[in-house]
């Protein structure tokens, strides 16, 4: 409905131009991606949603360096990311991505600070102990840095994998479906960390849910059908979500 | 059931690739070492019966598989025996062993094992008219200086029809030189086994052998068509005087296979052992696989549960697919056995035992053998883990986690102590010599202890792991740490993983020792023992001719030349053989200390080394009794001497005795003791030059040569155990790519915040890495307990010093991490190569 690009008061973290990703060949192709455009402003909270199949994971793959688009451009700050090398997208995800899954955040044989600072350590880097401090303090696991996984419940797992994404200062983190796996109690606090991380540091984050609740905590809603950028929200209430995606479930859309 | 056990066999086909690969290698050496010796076995028998007449006529109580004697059936006797009713044709043989043909190149030609045979050739049918050796080529020999060969022994030395050949004989003569006149070889397609034949006239033959007399050392007498070998046999025994027997020519083969069949069945235990080590550790890699794949499948078996499958059924299936992997890899084994008796057949050609004329014999016995074991082995390693499928709850199904219900590690522990506790004690039975068969007490004690602490191994192999933990986190950081911590995740996979190298390092750790404490204390003895200057011996130990030692006594320069000879007594419990040496020598020169009795040797009488006349309860003034070449004797024991390095024999009787026992006038080992004049070593160099099997040696060149079995057998275990470090290799492998397939979502984790994939790759060597030096430091510890203890027991039998060869057990630790690596390669790169994507959204 608008250009993504007049909406921009923002430096720009990350955009696509023109992105197209296709799978298989002939009659069978698919098309996930069909020439999308966006920008992803600095410092939001930002939310993708669509139904299955509409390309959203796609694009944050495709963000994120984990994926390659058929044609277009991807760029990470200034950063294009087209025609780097398995090992430049290693170390642009190491040190300037943050990434939050919905299961298996976290590596089970570690300690919980020692994943948390596992993409530094991977790096041979210190972390900086101050920021360090700040963000744990934020995620509120102080009292449970020592402990495993295992003898995590799922919403501290969760947060820890958030002080693991956002201990880097990393230029952007992505979260796909952070809180999918989740009770409606540990998801709410994980979603609230995300915005506070957003609002308070200027963290840029990109989350794709399904979930329009979750979405209701950001700051932008972009809409996902088919592989293209369908509508957008400024910041969403829950109710004006719901009503986005009725429309986008419409007969019309055959 | 059995449908889904096949289908999940077939979804799962590089896996159990690998875990078949053990068991192939199993049944592989099984069955190549059932068809190598049968075949040898065969080959032997059908050498044998074409080398025996119908009926054999030869001095009574001739052993028929010892090596001929100078004892002699007359030469009138021929007559006699032709006009006995159904006797064809009566023909006398004169043989010997040891004479030697020397090749155009100068090297003896085969002599290592099988016999260099000289005999008259009499052109006389086998028994059962078998068609045996016949002239092929020229014609036979006539007179003195006319020889022929066998057509495998001319062709390898270089001769053809008109050439003179050189040959060394342990006869007075020495060295001969003869022209080739004619060859013989085997129409039908038999060969000698790699025996030499040389072949005289008679006159020669009984000239070169029996010093001249008109006898023979056995007659044969060839049946005519229709007469049995049984009846001709009887009917000659009619005619025969005292002292001469007959017996059929199938008896006669009978006798000499079975002497063989022994000294083959000696080998053939000796690689079973080894085909034995290759199926535990196989067994270790086989439960290990299944272990993984039913923790990895336990959802689906959970499934399966919850659609109504009874324990027994997921139980069932799961023995199922064993007994299918069983069965495919005895297969695969059983064809690749074959391979291995082929190889086998011409390792053995290298060593002088030809064996090309002879089919391979596939007896039914193999391929059962190659079955029970193959399948036996498999669904026994496949039990314990099909087992604790029953403790799945069908619940588990709908769960997100799941975990494979673990027996508990303390039980574990406790098992395995008891198992170490008992193997020792069994170990120390066996090494004590306070059982009967101490050798399967040993073998059972080291296997026992070997998987009690595989068992207990999770357990105690946790400070190990954890210490390699810590000291990879500092030398590599967070990758070092998450390969540390990897190898402690699941203790017994690590450890059982861990185990089979375990076992194969721990033999070779245990080999190790005992060679080198055995070439220690063979120099040592050596050092201290070696009086004489040189020391004349025979390349095969064969014996020589005495001209040797007469001509070695007038050069200048030697003082004594101390000859000794042994005789092989046949079978009983003097196995070990008498040996003989000149009375005068016995009280000149060698320094003999009597404990006891008189160093007074005469003909008919023993001196007795001491701790063997301990061993068996011998004093001066019993009797020793023996079964010589003639039958058995009863010598007197006159004296009892303190262990002496010169006497290699510990029973010691004259040179006489044994001659006139039948054995044949030859020496065996010579010492000689030189007053240094220069040249000594020269002189003594060229009585041999013609001799190429005798050589002369000094301190330096015996210790060496004596130490060169030694580490020719060594060599050969280490070979074998190779291959079981081959299934340990495979078994880490194989470890590592389950862990991978297993942990596929952690790694997408780990690639997508940053691990490269170089680091990746690091990570799964450094944890096989770990793998294999816990394997390592275990089987050098049990290998060094087992060496010591061994050695330990052996002291009292000449092997006194226990030397631990520090450097080679160094090798060992170094060749464990290069395993480590070499394993993790394929893993880790297909680790490296995991689709991030794919990966992280792996169920």
């Amino acid at each position: 409905m608008t250009n993504p690009d007049a909406a921009a008061p923002r430096a720009v973290a990350a955009s696509v131009r023109n992105l197209t990703k296709t799978y298989g060949a002939g009659d069978a192709m698919v098309r996930a991606l069909d020439d999308v455009s966006l920008d992803l402003m600095s410092g939001e909270f930002t939310a993708i949603m669509g139904p299955s199949g509409s390309g959203k994971s796609t694009l944050m793959h495709c963000c994120a360096a984990l994926d390659t688009a058929s044609s277009g451009q991807v760029f990470i700050g200034d950063l294009e990311l087209g025609g780097l090398k398995d090992k430049e997208l290693t170390r642009l995800r190491r040190d300037q991505i943050g990434f939050v899954f919905q299961s298996f955040n976290l590596v089970p044989t570690l300690s919980a600070e020692e994943n948390i600072v596992l993409p530094a350590s991977i790096a041979r880097r210190k972390p900086d102990r101050e920021w360090f401090d700040t963000v744990i303090d934020t995620v509120g696991i102080r009292d449970r840095l020592g402990h495993r996984p295992n003898q995590l419940s799922g919403g501290q797992q969760q947060r820890v994998a958030v002080a693991r994404a956002l201990v880097g200062r990393p230029l952007i983190v992505f979260a796909d479906e952070p809180t999918g796996n989740l009770d409606s109690q540990s998801g709410a606090e994980v979603l609230d960390l995300l915005r506070r991380s957003a609002r308070d540091h200027g963290q840029t984050i990109v989350m794709v849910t399904h979930d329009p609740v979750a979405a209701s905590y950001t700051d932008r809603v972009v809409f996902f059908a088919d592989g293209r950028v369908v509508d957008e929200l400024r910041n969403p209430d829950r109710d004006r979500v719901l009503d986005v995606m009725a429309r986008m479930s419409a007969p019309t859309a055959g | 059931m059995f449908r889904a056990a096949l289908k999940s066999l077939l979804g799962r086909k590089v896996r159990l690739l690998m875990s078949t690969f053990a068991i192939v290698l199993g049944v592989a050496f099984v069955v190549g070492t059932l068809v190598f010796s049968d075949t040898l076995s065969r080959s032997f028998t059908a050498l044998l019966s074409s080398t025996v007449g119908d009926v054999v006529v030869r001095p009574a109580g001739t052993d028929g598989a010892a090596e001929p004697t100078a004892r002699t059936v007359k030469a009138t006797l021929v007559d006699r025996l032709e006009k006995v009713e159904g006797a064809a044709r009566v023909d006398g043989n004169v043989n010997a062993f040891g004479v030697y043909v020397i090749g155009t190149n100068g090297k003896v030609i085969g002599g290592n094992g099988p016999p260099a045979i000289g005999a008259n050739w009499t052109g006389a049918p086998a028994g059962h008219d078998l068609e045996g050796a016949a002239i092929i080529a020229g014609r036979a020999p006539a007179k003195a200086g006319e020889i022929l060969l066998d057509s495998k022994t001319a062709s390898e030395g270089g001769y053809v029809i008109g050439q003179d050949v050189n040959m060394v004989t342990a006869t007075d003569q020495g060295p001969l030189t003869a022209e080739l006149v004619g060859l013989i070889g085997f129409p039908s397609g038999g060969s000698l086994n790699g025996a030499t034949f040389t072949g005289f006239d008679t006159a020669t033959a009984q000239d070169l052998f029996l010093g001249g007399k008109d006898a023979y050392t056995d007659l044969w007498v060839t049946a005519e068509p229709g007469t049995s070998q049984e009846k001709l046999a009887a009917a000659v025994t009619r005619a025969l005087p005292e002292g001469v027997e007959a017996v059929t020519g199938d008896e006669a083969a009978d006798e000499a296979a079975s002497a063989l069949q022994e000294a083959v069945g000696f080998l053939t235990t000796f690689l079973l052992i080894f085909a034995g080590i290759s199926l535990v550790v196989g067994a270790f890699l086989i439960v290990n696989t299944f272990s993984i794949l039913v923790a990895q499948r336990s959802r689906e078996l959970a499934l399966l549960r919850a659609l109504g499958a009874s324990k027994k059924q997921v139980t069932r299936s799961v023995l199922v697919e064993a007994f299918v992997l069983g069965l495919l890899g005895s297969t695969i084994g059983l064809g690749l056995g074959i391979l291995l008796a082929i190889g086998m057949r011409t390792l053995f050609a290298q060593f002088g035992l030809d064996l090309s004329g002879q089919p391979l014999i596939m007896a039914p016995r193999t391929v059962l053998a190659a079955y029970g074991v193959g399948v036996l082995v498999t669904m026994g390693a496949a039990f314990f883990p099909a087992r604790r499928t029953t403790k799945i709850a069908p619940v588990q199904a709908m769960r997100d986690d799941i975990a494979m219900p673990e027996s508990s590690l303390h039980r574990r522990f406790l098992v395995g102590v008891a198992m170490i506790l008992a193997g020792a004690g069994v170990l120390a039975a066996g090494l004590l010599d306070t059982v009967p068969r101490a050798g399967y007490f040993v073998g059972g004690g080291i296997l026992a202890i070997l998987l009690g602490v595989a068992s207990a191994s999770p357990v105690i192999s946790h400070p190990l792991l954890a210490a390699a933990a810590w000291v990879y986190a500092r030398i590599f950081g967070t990758i070092g740490a998450l390969a540390g911590q990897n190898s402690l995740r699941n203790p017994r996979r690590t450890t059982a993983t861990s185990s089979a190298l375990m076992i194969g390092l721990s033999l070779a750790c245990t080999m190790a020792i005992v060679g080198d404490s055995a070439k220690a204390s063979v120099d040592q003895t050596i050092e201290e023992n070696f009086i004489g200057d040189y020391v004349v011996s025979s390349l095969f130990g064969q014996a020589f001719s005495t001209r040797i030692t007469r001509d070695m006594a007038q050069v200048k320069g030697v003082d004594h030349v101390w000859a000794q000879r042994f005789a092989f007594t046949g079978s009983g419990r003097d196995s070990q053989g008498i040996g003989a040496i000149d009375p005068t020598a016995l009280r000149g020169g060698i320094g003999l200390k009597m404990v006891s009795g008189t160093d007074d040797l005469r003909d008919g009488t023993v001196v007795v080394d001491q701790s063997y006349a301990d061993d068996n309860g011998l004093s001066v003034g019993d009797t020793y009794d023996v079964d010589l070449a003639d039958g058995p004797h009863q010598l007197k024991i006159v004296g009892i001497y303190a262990e002496n390095p010169i006497l290699l024999i510990p029973v010691v009787t004259t040179p006489e005795t044994l001659i006139a026992a039948g054995y044949p006038n030859a020496d065996n080992f010579l010492i000689i003791d030189s007053d240094g004049t220069p040249g000594v070593e020269q002189a003594l160099n060229a009585i041999v030059e013609k001799s190429p099997i005798v050589t002369v040696k000094d301190q330096q060149g015996f210790a060496d040569e004596q130490r060169k079995p030694i580490d020719q057998l060594v060599l050969m275990i280490f070979a074998l155990l190779g291959l079981a470090l081959l299934i340990a290799v495979l078994g880490i492998v194989n470890t590592l790519a389950l862990s991978i397939i297993e942990r596929t979502r952690e790694i997408g984790l780990l690639r997508a915040i940053g691990v490269s994939r170089a680091q990746l790759r690091r990570m799964v060597t450094l944890e096989s890495v770990v793998i294999a030096l816990l394997g390592a430091v275990l089987g050098l510890v049990l290998g060094i307990g087992f060496g010591i203890a061994l050695m330990y027991s052996l002291r009292d039998e000449g092997l006194e010093v226990i030397s631990v060869p520090a450097g080679q057990l160094a090798i060992f630790l170094i060749v464990s991490v290069v395993i480590g690596v070499l394993a993790a390669l394929i893993p880790a790169r297909r680790a490296a190569r995991l689709d991030v994507l794919k990966a992280i959204s792996t169920d």
